[in-house]
């Protein structure tokens, strides 16, 4: 028999093995996925059909025990945290990439990646602890607590800056180097080089750079937590304390009973959703990318 | 941006002269400078000399294919034309490179004129990944062709010129990646005339291309002989015999590649004046 198998020495391959391997690591991973949201999906039920997913919306408060569960503050205090913090970190993150891939030489650009890293590997309890100490007396002084809305957006930016810088100073990188000859062969200025070649190329993966630091600030659980009051209730300004979803979950699983640890895992799936949202925008982003050109050249 | 109207690109495909001869138009007497003058042109990438003292003059107007065994400095030598290799790191150039007359290896050489007077192609294809349009109109643009539709007209006719105007007119929004290979090897052909340089570096431009494609695009070479100075390097001796009008053959030494021969394609072929350079051109050609 002809072995499908390339390798000639025995059809125990090392190909075959490796190929089983690959097909439990998918199936265990792919399996993990849909038991996860299965069991999220089965532990909210009795929420969703007794207190109902309006309800969820609509109760004028949350007071688990007392049978009132309103999920919609802190989905607003997620998102509002999420997204302040994105405003404040993506025009920092890509001025710091576009800054370390046009301008600087070689050795500030070593020692500033090296501290980007530095800075992205600190683990967010600490900055939550700075945060805590540092930020919020500071923003007390203007407006009682201090913690707030402000403080974890503030902190969170902190976080994911590095992130966006580093990832976005790979991209632009990777694009300048791409069409360093081409640019320079056209006598193009260094600006039109950067910024009418290398960003308009590099834009969709940018995008999924700050698709990707989205998700992260609004899973993130620990900064929050730590600064953003935790106190239920609509952002009204900045400087109101929220309690992000996130945080809802780690504060109350240890103790939440029947409807209460429901509506928990209601929220769970909430974030899972808003989450899987971003992840497929990311997929649809690339792949649009790659699929253009059929797609236009059939019209 | 220069107030030389020569360096204007828009001058060249508007007004009366638009069908003119290009180089006529830089070169003020008939037989003024030649196009491209090299003497002992020696490179080097971080003290490995792999061109030594290469000394050429190619004639305005003429098609020149530059030949020589893989590795021996052929692409080197076409970088320090545009200088290009200022890019490349570790890349030191000696010698005397003269466009026109002038003296390019100068520190006072305007490197953006010199390299908008010496296009060049790669040898692989590569188009801006952004749309048919955006990447004639870019360098446009960037030259001071403010007026659209002038750019539009430019466009046209570089696009015409390559042959590729039948085949993407309808479509000049799709993106340059949805070309075939040889489709976007003739698109960068455009975007390098766009710019009405008077020299064409071409680095083996049919080489990754299909027979039928490179065919197209040594039909191209053809048409632009007289308009513009073409250096050509490839490894296709038959591609040679049929487009160059002069053939320069650069050899491997141990101590950098020279110059072995340089002559007209009639001579080169059938009288060769080293033994080397018959048994090459016989031994590849098989
Ligand atoms: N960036 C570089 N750094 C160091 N050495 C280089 C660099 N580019 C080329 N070289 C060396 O210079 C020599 C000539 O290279 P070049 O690319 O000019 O050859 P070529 O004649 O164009 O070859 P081919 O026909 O394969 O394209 C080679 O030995 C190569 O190793
Ligand atoms: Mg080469």
């Amino acid at each position: 028999m002809i072995s499908s198998s390339p390798s000639t020495s025995s059809p125990w391959s090392i190909d075959l093995l490796l190929r089983c391997w690959q097909r439990l690591a998918a199936a265990v991973a792919g399996g993990v996925l849909l038991l996860l949201v299965a069991y999220l999906i089965a532990e909210s039920l009795p929420a969703l059909m007794r207190i109902g997913p309006l309800a969820l919306l609509t109760d004028p408060s949350w007071h688990p025990l007392e049978g009132s569960f309103a999920l919609l503050p802190m989905v607003m205090a997620s998102v509002g945290i999420a997204l302040l913090a994105m405003a404040l970190a993506l025009p920092l993150g890509l001025a710091i990439a576009l800054f370390l891939t046009v301008y600087a030489g070689r050795r500030l650009r070593a020692i500033y990646v090296a501290m980007l890293e530095l800075l992205a590997g600190i683990p967010s309890v600490i900055l939550g602890f700075w945060g805590l100490v540092a930020l919020v007396p500071v923003i007390a002084r203007w407006q009682a607590p201090g913690t707030s809305l402000l403080a974890a957006a503030l902190v969170l930016a902190l976080m994911i800056t590095p992130t966006i810088a580093l990832l976005s100073h790979l991209v632009l990188r990777q694009a300048a180097q791409t069409h360093a000859l081409t640019t320079a062969a056209l006598a193009l200025s260094h600006y039109a080089h950067i910024f009418r070649v290398v960003l308009p190329v590099a834009m969709p993966a940018l995008a999924s750079t700050a698709l990707l630091a989205l998700g992260r600030a609004l899973g993130e659980t620990m900064v929050v937590l730590m600064v953003a009051g935790n106190v239920v209730q609509f952002p009204a300004s900045l400087t109101t304390p929220v309690r992000s979803l996130t945080a809802n979950i780690a504060l109350e699983m240890a103790y939440a009973r029947q409807e209460h640890r429901s509506a928990l895992f209601v929220s769970g799936l909430v974030l899972l959703l808003v989450a899987g949202g971003l992840y497929f925008l990311i997929a649809r982003l690339q792949r649009g990318d790659k699929e253009q050109a059929p797609v236009e050249s059939a019209a | 941006m220069h107030a030389n109207p020569v360096a204007d690109p828009a001058a060249r495909f508007t007004g009366s002269n638009a069908t003119g001869h290009s180089c006529a138009q830089s070169v003020p007497a008939a037989d003024a400078a030649p196009a491209l003058t090299l003497r002992d042109v020696t490179v080097a990438y971080h003290d490995r000399v792999v061109l030594r003292d290469v000394s050429l003059q190619l004639a305005v107007g003429r098609v020149t294919a530059l030949l020589g065994p893989s590795g021996c400095g052929k692409s080197s030598l076409l970088q320090c034309c545009n200088r290009l290799s200022d890019l490349i790191d570790g890349c030191r150039v000696q010698g005397n490179i003269r466009v026109f007359g002038e003296d390019i290896l100068a520190a006072a050489c305007d490197l953006r004129r010199l390299r908008k007077r010496v296009g060049m192609i790669f040898q692989k294809a590569n188009p801006f990944p952004l749309s048919i349009r955006r990447n004639i109109e870019l360098p446009l643009i960037e030259h001071g062709v403010r007026d659209a539709q002038q750019r539009d007209h430019i466009m046209e006719k570089v696009l015409r010129d390559v042959g590729l105007w039948q085949e993407v007119r309808d479509r000049l929004q799709a993106p340059a990646q949805s070309l075939s290979g040889g489709q976007q090897q003739r698109l960068c052909i455009a975007r390098a005339l766009a710019l009405a340089p008077d020299i064409l570096l071409m680095d083996e431009p049919c080489s990754a291309l299909d027979p039928i494609a490179g065919g197209r695009i040594e039909e191209l070479i053809g048409e632009l002989r007289g308009r513009y100075s073409i250096v050509l390097v490839t490894h296709n001796l038959f591609q040679a015999r049929r487009v160059a009008d002069d053939v320069a053959l650069l050899w491997p030494m141990p101590d950098g590649s020279r110059l072995l021969e340089f002559a007209p394609r009639e001579t080169i072929f059938s009288a060769p004046q080293h033994e080397l350079t018959g048994l090459y051109l016989r031994g590849a050609m098989g």
